[in-house]
Formats: structure tokens, sequence, C-alpha cells
């Protein structure tokens, strides 16, 4: 193909809303590697690993729900649906990076997906095949600081560290947050790329009082936006940051910063980027989330592309939003180190002329990882190898998490809570992190790690009454279906153990859990008292252990695990909806 | 010489005990008000203050106001219009116990742009109305509160 019938493709793709054949390169059932740049400008874009320093296996959902506008829309598709949406053969090695079907089977013929020596490796030859250092560009979502064992005991320098090597030149964050704010403040300092959030401004108390900020007058805590000079041709990014930090984490990290989506001052900012910097293209590397994102790209205009994260979707077509002056294309990079963006520019005379993307699976089998990055890896585990290697007992059941409703982890996490701490009811948060462990292996104490490893990982026991629990499952529901993405968080309904519930997700706000039963059967009572365990606090620390002290001994003490019963909620009036498989 | 945001705002503290003795004959507008800050409905509270509960909604009024509240307890909102001939600028919750939750007369000739910050016992609408020209218009939002957590 020549140049100039590139540029046609490319023209097509914008205009058409579809994009090239070639935008998913693998062939033979063996990925391809070799994807040569299109255009004149690269951006590479990963987030949400959640430290996974190493290979992972993680399976992609059953469950994620679109309600309304979101119905059967990018990226609340599963399964099989998933495939036929985006043209993805069913025997294909990307059917497994893309959805959960035949998991077992092809975790096992395809091995492991992401790890930072296997995506060092990766990088390297994207940007290899882009000319040099200066045609590309490493951006990087965020979640990046959390989520093992070792990013938690090093208060996320690790991963700094990692970020460093692999050479990241952008980021923002969510779980970076979730340390103090001077830890946060070192990180960023350690770090050898640029920190950016738009959305992230002290408190007024704060500015008043002179806290730390990246611009004294705005209020900025970090610098809102950067240009870069990619091949000679400027671009803009902008960070966003995940907006409810201080809602769905706990405040107390980080008292003197304020979040938000703050439509209007990116509107404001993205106009004032185009009228002084004048770049060819303006991004936005976001950690909104998917349906926010494509709300935003609806209401604030003169974005380019949005590089999106946080709801861990894996997105290989991107979807186009039209508005009033002009479109934006929105992506989701998945998580766990298990896909690497691809986004050609084809820049000209300070105009976006065209652009090719796709989402890359990082199969580690197929990748050499870089000896560079294993050796600091090693480095990193070394002290802690005894503890991460335990073997607590084995899996005879499929152990994920990601989902809209309880995983098989997630049970686990939940019996290990009632058994433990003495509970009739457990509540476990719905994360979207969390590795995947085959049946068959050995669940480690690295695996509990994975699923539990955050900076407020308390447990407490308490006496609730049935209103209590049923205003927590409301209030979880509500962050997850409400109809308007902007009061969306993004994070998966709560967990539950010991406990069964009718959850209708197109009723109003307070009004979408009924029929709460505990697991014999009987009816939770509003005015009754139950005891119930939980984790992860956000509004004050709790009282107990650790819960990765609880689900290990709880696991410790079975030879094997095996989970026969899901706490997951009968669904109400969600029959055709495609982001389904039950 | 340049003046620091920092010293800029210590030196404002300094000069608002000035401004005290300004604001103090609006305490007697107050203790006229009581009836709209008393209302447990916001109608009630709407027509004790405005003589109306019937607003125009205009784009023209200027509402920030979060969608999800950091803190219920203290909400930062603010409203700001470029409207001609402004009188004032109130906002209702309407799911407080008492929803008339501020109201500022803003005098002739003066920039309408206030910022305070209000309570919210739960989740609820936040409306903004202005007073202008003799006509009420108005900007409403839902603001949530949230117990939090859960966030993936």
């Amino acid at each position: 193909m020549n140049r100039r019938e590139f540029n046609r493709l490319l023209t097509a793709g914008v205009v058409a809303g579809i994009l090239p054949k070639t935008s998913l390169s693998f062939a033979g059932g063996k990925p391809n590697y070799n994807i040569p740049q299109k255009g004149n400008a690269r951006l590479l874009h990963i987030t949400d690993c959640h430290a996974q320093l190493n290979p992972v296996y993680f399976r992609e959902p059953n469950v994620n729900m679109g309600l309304n506008a979101a119905l059967g829309r990018t990226p609340h598709v599963v399964g099989n649906a998933f495939l036929k949406k985006n043209h993805i053969d069913k025997a294909s090695i990307e059917a497994h990076a893309f959805t959960y079907l035949n998991f077992n089977s092809a975790a096992r013929e395809y091995g492991k997906i992401g790890g930072f020596a296997h995506l060092a490796t990766l990088i390297k030859s994207l940007k290899e095949s882009a000319g040099d250092d200066e045609n590309s560009l490493l951006l990087d979502g965020g979640d990046t600081w959390q989520g093992s064992a070792t990013a938690y005991w090093t208060r996320g320098k690790d991963m700094v560290q990692a970020a460093n090597l692999l050479g990241v030149d952008i980021m923002t964050g969510h779980w970076e947050f979730t340390y103090k704010d001077e830890e946060v403040f070192s990180n960023v300092d350690d770090f050898n790329g640029e920190f950016l959030a738009q959305n992230i401004k002290l408190t007024e108390d704060a500015q008043f009082e002179g806290k730390r900020s990246y611009d004294e007058d705005t209020g900025h805590v970090f610098k809102p936006y950067t240009i870069k000079v990619i091949n000679g041709h400027k671009v803009a990014i902008i960070g966003q940051a995940f907006p409810y930090t201080p809602v769905a984490n706990p405040k107390r990290f980080i008292p003197d910063w304020s979040f938000g989506i703050q439509a209007q001052d990116l509107q404001e900012l993205v106009d004032d980027i185009k009228s002084n910097e004048k770049p060819a293209a303006i991004i936005v590397l976001s950690h909104n989330g998917m349906d926010v994102d494509l709300k935003l790209a609806s209401v604030v205009t003169g974005i380019d592309f949005i590089l999106g994260g946080h709801t861990h979707d894996g997105v290989p077509v991107p979807e186009i939003v039209k508005n009033s002056r002009g479109q934006t294309v929105v992506t989701n990079a998945g998580s766990n180190g298990k896909f690497v963006g691809v986004l050609d520019l084809n820049l000209d005379n300070g105009k976006l002329k065209g652009y090719e993307y796709r989402l890359l699976p990082v199969f580690s089998n197929f990748i050499k990882a870089d000896p560079e990055m294993a050796a600091l890896i090693e480095t990193i585990r070394k002290p802690h190898l005894d503890t991460l290697n335990e073997e607590l007992a084995i899996s005879e059941t499929l152990l994920y998490r990601r989902g809209n409703f309880n995983g098989t982890f997630d049970q686990l996490i939940c019996d290990a809570l009632r058994h433990e701490l003495n509970a009739q009811i457990s509540l476990s948060p719905g994360f979207r992190w969390g590795t995947t462990v085959l049946p068959g292996q050995a669940i480690t104490f690295e695996h509990v790690m994975d699923q539990t490893c955050i900076t407020y990982p308390e447990t407490y026991a308490r006496d609730m009454l049935g209103n209590e629990i049923k205003a927590i499952l409301e209030d979880v529901a509500d962050n997850l279906f409400h109809p308007d993405p902007f009061y969306q968080q993004g994070g998966d309904m709560v967990r539950v153990g010991g406990m069964n519930y009718i959850c209708d997700p197109t009723a109003s706000t307070g009004n979408r859990i009924t029929n709460l039963t505990l697991d014999n059967g009987k009816a939770i009572e509003a005015n009754k008292y139950y005891k119930v365990a939980g984790w992860a606090t956000v509004g004050s620390k709790a009282p107990g252990k650790p819960i990765w002290e609880i689900v290990a001994n709880y696991v410790r003490n079975q030879k094997t695990v095996n989970i026969t019963q899901v706490n997951s909620p009968k669904l109400k009036n969600v029959g055709n909806n495609p982001g389904i498989v039950l | 010489m340049t003046v620091s945001r920092r010293k800029f705002l210590n030196l404002l503290t300094v000069g608002s005990t000035a401004c005290l003795a300004l604001l103090t004959p609006i305490t007697s507008w107050a203790a006229w008000a009581s009836d709209a800050f008393n209302a447990t409905k916001v109608d009630d509270a709407f027509n004790n203050l405005l003589g109306s509960a019937s607003t125009t909604e205009s784009d023209e009024v200027k509402l920030k106001v979060p969608k999800i509240a950091e803190n219920g307890g203290a909400v930062p909102v603010s409203v700001k219009t470029s409207m001609k001939d402004v009188e004032s600028i109130s906002i209702f919750v309407k799911d407080n116990p008492q929803p008339l939750t501020a109201s500022f007369t803003i005098p002739a000739g003066t920039v309408a742009d206030i910022s305070t910050r209000i309570r919210l016992a739960q989740t609820s609408t936040v409306t903004a109305v202005i007073k202008a020209g003799g006509k009420l218009y108005s900007k409403s939002q839902e603001v949530k509160v949230t117990i939090g957590g859960c966030g993936g």
C-alpha cells in the first residue's frame, strides 16, 4: 500500500467511524507484533496495569451491563456478542484476549498475559518501527503504583522504577492517590516522566495555607497538560485523573485535594491550548472510565482523542463521538498489562490528517523478556519471594473477580470473612483489578495480595440493621447503574456473602434492590440486626486485621478450594442485554 | 513587586475585618427572611423569600457544584451570571430539612458572582435562583451524597 492509499484509508476511517481491517494484526493463531508505523507520530498507551510486574492470567467479564444509551454500546457487550460486534473470529487468539469464552482451555493454550519485561520488549519494538524515540510517546493512564504486594510494601516505589525503565513519558492517576499525599509527591518526584491532572486542585483551605501545588494561582496540584513535539509536530496531552478518588477511596490520605470531572475547566483548557499552543492534535489521557469519557466527548469539543482507562475495558475498535464542533475518538485499553494501545497519527502542517488505532493483546509466551527489566523485577521481588510464593491451597475452581457482580475469588474472600470473623453476612468491594487463578493452580499468598492489597485493608465485623445493608447495596448500585455516566464511579457492585437479593438495574435510585434474604432463605428484616463483616472502609480506619491475613488464614486451613455457590443477585428487567451471559 | 496568591489572601483576611461593619445591616433583613429560612418545604421557602415558586430555567444562571459531593457537609457551590439588574442570588437544597440554604443580595453595580459551601443532608437537587429585573431565573443540578467506597 502506498502512502497516498494509506492516507485515503485513514481519512475513510475518520469519516465513516470504521477502522481499516488491519486493526488487529494477528494471523494463524499467533500474534504478529511487527506493526509498521502508519502516519508520522506514534502514541503508545498502557493503563491500569495494577502493578503486575510479572505475567498473569486475567479473565474478562461475562457481565458488563450497559443501560439506557449504553445498552449494547461498547464496552457493554460480552462473550459472543463482543466477538460479533468487533468482527473477531471465535477460534482466534484475540477471542481469548477480549472475552471470557473457553477461558480455562484458552489460557492453558496461550499462556499468561502482560508482565513488564515482556511489555518492555514490545514497547521497544513498537518504538523502533516508528523510526526512533523522537517519533513516539509512551502514555500511562494510571493505576500503576497499586495492585501487587511489592507495590504495597514499597509504597509504589517499585512501580516508579519499572515505569522509568519502561520509558513512560506521561502519566495520570487514581490508585496512586491512595498513598499519603507526601508519598504521592515523593513518587512523582522520582518519576522521570510528567505526571498530569487538569482536575485536581487544592481545596481553598489548602491553597490558603500554601500547600504544595504545581500552580499557586490556579491551585492545580499537578501540571494540567504538556506539549510534546513528535517527529516535528506539536501534540498536546491533557491529564484527567479519576474524578471521584476522594469518594471511592479514603479522602484522609489526600485531605488537601479536590477532584471532579471539571468538564467546564477542560473545555476552557482545550480552547486555550488551541488558540495559544496551536498543536496538530489534542489528546486527553484519561482515568475517567469509558462511559464517562463517552459523555465527556459529547459535551467538550476540540479533543481529538481520549485515551481512556479505569473501567478496564479492552476495546479493540474505538468509539467515535460526534459533538457540536467535530468528533472525538474514545478508547479504553484494558488492565493488568494485558494490552498496549497503538495510535498512529498522520500529522501535517499543524493538522490531524488521519489515524489508525489498534489494541494489541500482550501474550507473554510470544514475546521475549527484556533482560534489563527482568533483572529489575528480580531485584524488587527477591527479598519477598518466600512470602509471595507460599502455596496456601490448590484451587479446583477458576478464581477471578472482574464482572458487575460476585466473581469466584470475591466469593472466596466473602466466605473467608464470614468464617474468620464469625459473621452472618460479608461485604467485599467491587474492584475491577485482581488476577485470575486457573483450576489446578496453587493459590499463593501473592494471589491473595493481588486481590486485596490496598492501603486501607483493615477488616471489621459489626451489627448492622437490615435497612443499613440495603442502603449500602442501593448506594453502590447507583454508582454503577445511574443513567447519567457523570454520576457513576466506575467500580463494580459490592460483593456479598451469606445473603442473596434481587437487583433491577433499570429501577430508579433507591429502588433497585429487593427481596434480601439470608443464605438459609429467611428474609432480611429492615429493623433487625445482622452481624456483617467487611473491609476497605473509606470513612475511617476499621479496627480489624488486614483482609489478606483473614483470607490467607482461611485458605491455608483448606487443602483444596472449591467454590460451588456464588452470591450473585437475581437480575430483573435486563433480559436481552448483550452485556450479560449467565 | 509581585504579591503571591498566598500573601494576597493573607492580606484579604486583614481587610475582611473592616468589611464586617458593612455587613451588619443584613442581619435585620435576615430576621425578615426567617420565614423563608425556616420553611421545611421547598415551595414555601420559594414563596416566603421570593414571593413565587415559579421560575424560568435559564442557562444564563451559571451554577457550579459537584455532581458527587466529596464531603456532603461542605459542598462548594458557585453561582454567577452576566444578566443585568441582578437583585439577589439564592440557593435551595430541595431535600434538606430546611431547603433555603443561602441568599445573597447583590447591590446595584456589583458583579453577580458568589461562592459558598452548603451542607447536604442527602442526595438532592440543588437550585440556584437569580432575581433580575424583578423576574426569577433558575438552574438546577442533582448532587449525589454517597457513602462512598467500592470504586475500582
